[in-house]
């Protein structure tokens, strides 16, 4: 274990970006993801990167198009409300086909809501944020390593399907501090011939825009990134299966609230009830196989969540409501406990289900 | 065996900083570690607190509700956090902050007057790291060797001085006896 440092998930994000070849971030401070700017402003003049703290969240989101077009690996951070303020560059960056990474820790809301941790985006990652059809890659870390591992595979998935990835993590993975190791290999970069370098009078000009004002050559933009987006959830959806092959009774949940699980899981198990975990990594594309898998066999599907039940829909969606999905949950910042976790699944295992 | 710590006090004692010196601890040991701080409003000024996990097993949630060591640095944090001390746990107070006793008969309770040792040490703030040593000594698991090299870990080689500092403060916990 010798190579592995103590971390917060903040600052294991920023490092692995930086290992990733991010040499730019822009970003507006806002707990509890400051950390990310804090490191981002220390290491980036170092090593010839680009430090930005912008007069607003929407510029900053603004700048990460302008190096995104020119070719370059980019991200910027925020938390919810900052977010939202994103959202018109997400829709853009969405309909200029450019890649970025962007971290969501997320924050209770609505509104400015609270600064503890909470898993209320959902919707609004999942389903694009800003206007018109599109989508994110969702990236939903639940431990530090996973913050750095995942912004590896976010910039990779972000380059190489010409879209915005997003990491959704929330207040406690990145404020917390876990063992991480940066011992992977980074793939090389691919090319982006689209991207707006110049044309040294050598080629066709680039056009990075997202205006189209012929309607049937906008559909068929819309077409075309739709037919991607299915290779996308063909190819790349991921879930960790936690004693699920025999379970009875499964927990869905994802990031801290897969962890708080798996310790009532763990507990249920040890007095004899028959439950699993489904822990979504990627929240989009959602892994619906996984779940129409264990759809089978289960009696009762329990979504675990920092929300008022939005992954809920995915889970019934993905089951074809085959079998009952209960909801088990704490909003506005509060998490919850394991033995809140615990008393659902005996309530779910003494109801017997289907 | 997974062990659960909390600690609980103003913000600027250090609390932070203690669980990161015994994390790095965890970590040097080849244990599963997890840190996790209160990062609210509270932080400037208020009630502030750090929850540290040390676990042969991966770490499930890194929240802890109900401690098996708890260092309490200051009344309101004796008050929320004492009936949450598992049954048989540890508690260690800052007697010198702390007047009143700990109700608990069911835990073990070390009182430790570490501001005013800190004072009269010459170790400044250290009262974190006075109790630091202590709760290792309670523990039996005061080994001079990880504790420099957790210590170490937590404070850049530029403030060598500071690292003495806080190596005396742990040394002064740990030879603190109530009979004094």
């Amino acid at each position: 274990m010798a190579d592995k440092v103590l971390m917060k998930g903040n600052e294991a994000i920023a490092e692995a970006a930086i290992q990733a070849g991010c040499r730019h971030y822009f970003g507006y401070p806002i707990t509890p993801q400051t950390e990310i700017a804090a490191y981002m402003a220390k290491r980036m003049p170092k090593i010839g990167g680009t430090f930005l703290q912008a007069e607003s969240e929407i510029a900053a989101i603004n700048m990460v198009y302008g190096v995104s077009a020119a070719g370059k690996r980019v991200m910027t951070s925020s938390s919810s409300p900052g977010i939202s303020l994103k959202s018109e560059g997400l829709s853009y960056l969405a309909g200029a086909d450019l890649p970025a990474l962007v971290v969501n820790a997320q924050r209770g809301g609505p509104g400015l809501g609270g600064i503890q941790p909470s898993q209320s985006d959902y919707f609004q990652a999942t389903r694009g944020g800003g206007h018109g059809d599109y989508h994110m890659i969702v990236l939903a870390p639940s431990s530090v390593q996973e913050m750095a591992d995942l912004t590896i595979k976010g910039f990779e998935l972000a380059d190489q399907y010409r879209m915005t990835a997003m990491i959704l993590a929330d207040g406690t993975i990145g404020q917390m501090m876990e063992p991480v190791s940066f011992d992977f290999e980074v793939k090389e970069q691919v090319e982006k011939p689209w991207a707006t370098t110049g044309t040294k009078m050598q080629r066709k000009h680039n056009v990075v825009n997202s205006l189209y004002l012929n309607p049937e050559q906008l559909e068929e933009m819309n077409n075309e990134r739709y037919r991607k987006y299915d290779v996308i959830k063909e190819n790349e959806a991921l879930c960790e299966e936690y004693l699920t092959e025999d379970a009875d009774i499964i927990i869905a949940a994802f990031g801290i609230a897969a962890r708080v699980s798996k310790n009532a899981v763990n507990k249920a198990r040890e007095n004899g009830i028959k439950v699993g975990l489904l822990r979504p990594i990627t929240l989009w594309p959602f892994p619906e196989k996984v779940f129409a898998k264990h759809a089978k066999h289960v009696r009762e599907m329990i979504s675990v969540e920092l929300s008022m039940g939005q992954m809920i829909e995915d889970v019934r969606l993905a089951v074809n409501c085959s079998v009952p999905v209960s909801l088990c949950y704490r909003v506005g910042g509060m998490i919850p406990t394991p033995d809140q976790v615990y008393s659902a699944i005996v309530e779910a295992n003494a109801r017997g289900g289907k | 065996m997974t062990k659960e710590y909390l600690f609980a006090g103003f913000g600027g004692q250090g609390l932070l900083f203690s669980g990161k010196v015994l994390a790095y601890k965890g970590l040097i040991e080849d244990k599963n570690v997890s840190w996790l701080p209160s990062y609210g409003p509270e932080m400037r000024g208020g009630t502030a607190n750090c929850s540290v996990i040390l676990s042969d097993d991966p770490v499930g949630a890194p929240i802890v509700l109900n401690p098996d060591v708890l260092v309490a640095m200051n009344l309101p944090s004796l008050d929320k956090y004492e009936n949450a001390v598992k049954k048989g746990g540890i508690i260690l107070v800052d007697s010198s902050l702390i007047e009143r006793k700990v109700q608990r008969t069911d835990v073990d309770v070390y009182y430790v007057p570490a501001t005013r040792l800190a004072d009269a040490n010459g170790t400044g703030k250290l009262a974190n790291m006075i109790l630091m040593g202590k709760l290792l000594d309670v523990l039996g698991d005061y080994n001079e060797e990880t504790v420099n090299k957790a210590l170490a870990k937590c404070i850049s080689a530029r403030h060598a001085d500071m690292l003495e500092f806080n190596r005396k403060a742990m040394e002064i916990g740990k030879n603190y006896s109530e009979n004094e």
